[in-house]
């Protein structure tokens, strides 16, 4: 029995090992089409947040084009484009929204929609996702 | 308490108080219905809570399950409802068909039936979110109902209680870019085959068992996958060895989960090793 359990770990360690081996090149930036690429899946994405009725509340009385430009140069940098974010950081910009955990997956959700209407492959999506996991502790709940 | 006897029941309760039921948390996080009501694979209990409740909401599921093995079958139904996404309470009734067996010894209808009433606290952790895995503690109490054979066979009690803690973690791209799904299990239990054979016997009685899952998602709705569950070996009369099974995972939506695994449940009460496909449906709200 002992072994079979020690099998799973050696299968699990693999794995993890798959997992950190580097995929450096090409950058997410290049996978995801560049920065038109990126506006694209923006502009998605804001036709997603306007028919989801846990977000389309929050975005009432927000600048669109002004979003548009900030988050597409938020994402483009952190996918390691060529592009600075000039705004503030996420927890000073989500301040006082107490957004909750289901608007915040009802957010990932949209961001999945919009990257499927732009045909980005499931391992380009994740990848992004994994990059913007950590930043849900400082948009939620505050 | 009789009313609770009737895992039916619990589900018309549960559906009912799942009124202001949330589907917050992502597609696939509250995992399908393992064979004991608990939400997790098919054979092993997870650290994930049923259904899609987030920590202001509440869940329940509904499952149904048919595993069918060369000489037996095994039926399971039940329900789940989750508060708050902390806390899990599962009824399930598992119906194990005896087959050949049941002709050997002059009863064609012959099958063994169990209840089984679990409660899953989350401890701490978010399945995809945070540095660590999801961490829970469970409880499986069963009770057997039809306790003549496994008596036969030597079983010391028609009633047990197994104490889980698991583990469970989806580690965004993790598999090659696809996301990768891990949970460990450790279960104190004196359950022979599940529970269906009784509790305890002359090889010994409660002791601890490891289980482990491990599934990658080529798709969000899409999970493939492994598990394997260590079982105790208490009856000299009929020895047995751990589960294993393979597994793909469908979640068209939130409500609706389709699981399809090939299992293999080792050698029981003396025929050989038990191997056969398994089918489980789970309904969400
Ligand atoms: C991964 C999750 C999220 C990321 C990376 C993110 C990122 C951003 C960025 C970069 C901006 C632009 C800030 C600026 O204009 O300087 C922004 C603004 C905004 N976000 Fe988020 N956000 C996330 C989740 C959410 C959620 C869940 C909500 C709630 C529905 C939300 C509501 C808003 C609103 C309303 C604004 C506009 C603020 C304003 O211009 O007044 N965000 N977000």
């Amino acid at each position: 029995m002992k072994r079979h359990l020690s099998c799973l770990a050696t299968a699990l360690l693999l794995l993890a090992g798959c997992a950190s081996t580097p995929t450096r090149n090409p950058t997410l930036y290049v996978q995801l089409g560049g920065r038109n690429g990126i506006a694209a899946i923006t502009d998605q994405l804001l036709d997603a947040f306007a028919r989801d009725p846990l977000v389309a509340p929050a975005f009432r009385h927000v600048d669109i084009g002004l979003f548009q430009t900030h988050f597409t140069d938020y994402l483009c940098q952190l996918a390691e484009g060529p592009c600075r974010y000039t705004g503030d950081s996420m927890a000073e910009v989500h301040r006082g929204m107490h957004i909750d955990e289901a608007t915040f997956n009802a957010v990932v959700q949209d961001l999945i929609t919009a990257m499927n209407h732009q045909h980005v492959p499931v391992r380009v999506q994740n990848r992004l996702l994994a990059r913007l996991a950590p930043e849900r502790k400082d948009i939620i709940y505050r | 308490m009789k009313l609770l006897a009737r895992p039916g029941c619990l589900l018309a309760l549960a559906l009912p108080l799942a009124a202001h039921a949330g589907d917050g948390r992502l597609l696939a996080t509250g995992g399908v219905t393992e064979i004991e009501g608990s939400a997790g694979g098919g054979l092993v209990p997870w650290a994930v809570l049923a259904g899609y409740g987030t920590r202001e909401q509440s869940g329940a599921t509904a499952f149904r399950t048919r595993l069918d093995l060369p000489d037996y079958r095994l039926d399971a139904w039940g329900a789940a409802f989750t508060w708050h996404n902390r806390v899990e309470l599962s009824a399930a009734r598992d119906r194990f068909d005896l087959g050949t067996l049941g002709q050997a010894i002059g009863d064609p209808g012959a099958a063994l039936r169990q209840d089984v009433f679990g409660a899953k606290l989350r401890l701490a952790g978010d399945l995809v979110y945070g540095p660590l895995p999801q961490f829970s503690l469970g409880v499986q109490h069963k009770r057997l109902l039809d306790f003549t054979i496994p008596h036969l066979a030597g079983a010391r009690r028609d009633s047990g209680t197994d104490i889980y803690l698991a583990a469970s973690q989806l580690l965004l791209g993790a598999a090659a870019g696809y996301n990768l799904l891990w949970n460990v299990t450790l279960r104190s239990t004196a359950a022979n085959q599940f529970g269906l054979l009784g509790f305890g016997g002359d090889r010994g009685g409660r002791r601890l068992v490891g289980e482990g899952s491990l599934a990658v998602m080529p798709d969000p709705h899409v999970a493939v996958g492994a598990e394997y569950r260590q079982k105790p070996d208490n009856l000299s009369f009929a020895r047995e060895s751990h589960a294993s099974d393979l597994f793909v995972a469908w979640f068209p939506c939130k409500h609706v989960a389709l699981t399809a695994a090939y299992v293999s449940l080792g050698p029981i009460a003396g025929l050989r090793n038990q191997r056969g496909w398994y089918v489980s449906l789970q309904g969400s709200r």
